[in-house]
């Protein structure tokens, strides 16, 4: 299994020297490193090679890391039925970058990148079709974004007055709870409250 | 014309009148009807009765899954799983779990390995019951749901005796699954399992030769080789064009290859096919169920039913004598596990096609992202492409025959 996905990884670097930036294989899963404006050359290379032959797309999405210089890295899977394998393609995009949409060689990529784009705020260039998809209409706002509160900003409620639904800015009567599992034991780096005089005693 | 006005439109020239001007009707098909299968809302252009263009608005049911997930410990995830297609619940669970099991590299009992496919394939016979049935009455016969629900009752009746939930069971767990089945719920659905085909049976006899059933699907919304490349088709939509595509033969998981079953093909693409298929993989999981009963008879499949160590909880009698237990079913319950850094996907052949998940961990106790590859969503989105042309009625037939829903699309 490994062995057949080391052999496909370096028939592709061969092939697209000027694509590939990495390859690794982990967990019998092949992952290349591809810079954003070689993605679509790619997808269509590894469509199109008999040896690859990844004519369906399994996925895209992204992963959002804020604190990386190129906060997105978008992700693709690929499965080929004919030669029953999958590759994984990942790209790294600053925020005001956008990547080309590979909708051109895959159709079915149109709604994953309308996701994205409704999820991160991606853009496709080429995409023929971008709007938002999941969220409602008029949405504000990348959900998916690590900055982006759950709860979000708005809350919607039917009006007995005015017979119409409303949009109100979030109102919860509790705050959201996210809990902190770290151990002090485990080295937190936070100080507890009240124990600010503590800290500065170590010093 | 003889008083010197234009002449008038050829072909309606002696009829035609303002009001009369022929145009293309833009309508909104659901989100509240009744064969939209959910929310689904489709702004379709027609020419007449024939669909131009059909453009699916879905996101009615966005939960924000995916957001909430970053924010819950892996096994408090899970139960999230259940609520995506809440038709065959336990295959989705299944696919969570195995992410977590080949991130943290965690071993499955086999007595585990066997419930976890017995119940991934009631839930297939769940969900393509349903599915066969709901597409029956979208073209009109109202017999069958009322025979094919009968059986998803027992079927459901199974799942509480297996986990105590009837649909949101979350009995599959990181490492095994939850609770060990008693021999006489073994016994119960091998009988179940035995006189089901002759269910089938007559729900065949009610729909394959029936002629309304036929000349509603036969020839609909056909999906060819190059389509399913195209649109990204998986499951049955591959299937019931001829292509022998199956993740539990192509790519084994669980323990799938010890198991004896066909895959059902389809020839010609159409709906008519693809109601085949599912008649005939239901047929097959059967099969499967029986033999996984009888292996989970054999005295060397008893056991335990999850792999002790950190991300499962202690037994409870131990919990009883046992300090560190104690400590760990707390801490496990609580904080929950730590999955090592690293990302994986993971995916199963789910009853509507390959289901999948990219699990991205970042060493903590919750997941740093997942992503939900639903089946259902790039089937929805050929939904255009296979509507074109046909006939506005027909577009109900199709999208039964897609296996549409919303719970998993809109997530």
């Amino acid at each position: 299994m490994t062995e057949a996905l080391k052999d496909l990884a370096t028939h592709i670097e061969m092939k697209r020297p000027d694509c590939i930036l990495g390859w690794d294989i982990a967990g019998g899963e092949l992952t290349m490193e591809v810079a954003p404006a070689n993605i679509a050359g790619l997808v269509e290379f590894l469509k199109t090679d008999p040896t690859c032959k990844f004519s369906t797309l399994v996925d895209i999405t992204a992963v959002d890391w804020p604190e990386r210089p190129k906060r997105f890295e978008m992700v693709y899977h690929f499965l080929s039925m004919y030669q029953n394998h999958r590759v994984r393609l990942k790209s790294q995009l600053r925020e005001d970058e956008m990547i080309p949409s590979i909708t051109g060689t895959h159709p079915s990529a149109d709604w994953f990148e309308r996701e994205v784009f409704d999820m991160f705020g991606i853009l496709f260039s080429g995409h023929p079709d971008l709007r938002r998809i999941l969220t409602d209409y008029g949405f504000r706002g990348h959900p998916l974004r690590k900055d982006f509160p759950t709860t979000g900003y708005t809350e919607v409620r039917y009006d007995e007055a005015l017979k119409r639904v409303v949009y109100e800015p979030v109102k919860l009567v509790q705050e959201y709870r996210q809990f902190d599992f770290m151990s002090p034991w485990e080295g937190a780096d936070y100080i507890l409250p009240g124990d600010e005089k503590g800290e500065e005693a170590k010093k | 014309m003889m008083d010197g006005s234009k002449p008038l439109t050829k072909g309606f020239a002696d009829a035609e009148t303002g009001e009369q001007k022929i145009r293309n009707f833009n309508i909104n098909f659901g989100p509240q009807h009744p064969a939209a299968h959910g929310v689904l809302r489709m702004v379709m252009e027609l020419d007449g009765e024939i669909v131009e263009r059909c453009d699916p608005h879905i996101g009615l049911l966005h939960r924000g899954t995916e957001k909430l997930m970053e924010s819950r410990t892996y096994l408090q995830n899970l139960p999230y799983f259940d609520r995506l297609d809440y038709v065959g619940t336990m295959n989705q669970e299944h696919a969570w779990v195995l992410a977590i099991e080949k991130l943290t590299g965690t071993p499955v009992p086999r007595r585990a390995s066997l419930i976890r496919v017995l119940y991934c394939e009631i839930g297939r016979i769940l969900n393509h019951l349903l599915n066969v049935t709901t597409q029956a009455l979208d073209v009109g016969a109202l017999t069958p749901p009322l025979w094919g629900f009968e059986e998803r009752e027992k079927l459901m009746i199974f799942y509480e005796r297996a986990c105590g939930a009837r649909l949101h069971a979350a009995y599959f767990r990181p490492g095994g699954v939850h609770q060990d089945l008693p021999p006489e719920l073994i016994d119960d659905i091998d009988a179940w399992a035995e006189v089901f085909p002759n269910v089938l049976d007559d729900i065949e006899g009610l729909l394959t030769e029936n002629r309304i059933f036929k000349q509603r699907n036969v020839d609909i919304g056909v999906v060819t080789e190059d389509d399913i490349q195209k649109y990204a088709f998986s499951g049955v939509m591959v299937r019931g064009s001829g292509l022998a595509w199956d993740l539990r033969r192509a790519q084994p998981y669980e323990c799938y290859d010890e198991f004896e079953f066909q895959i059902p093909v389809g020839v010609n693409g159409d709906c008519y096919d693809r109601y085949l298929c599912r008649m005939a993989e239901m047929r097959e999981s059967a099969k499967i169920i029986r033999q996984a009963c009888d292996k989970l008879r054999q005295p060397e499949n008893q056991g335990d039913i999850l792999s002790r160590g950190k991300i499962t909880p202690p037994k409870r009698g131990e919990m009883k004598t046992s300090m560190e237990a104690l400590i760990h079913h707390f801490k496990l319950y609580t904080e929950g596990f730590h999955v090592p850094e690293g990302e994986v996907y993971a995916c199963v052949e789910a009853p509507k096609g390959e289901f999948g998940v990219y699990l991205v961990a970042d060493g903590t106790n919750r997941p740093y992202r997942a992503k939900i590859r639903a089946p259902g969503y790039p089937h929805l989105q050929a939904m255009d492409h296979l509507c074109r042309g046909h006939q506005l009625a027909d577009a109900s037939a199709i999208l039964g025959s897609l296996d549409i829903v919303f719970g998993e699309i809109d997530r």
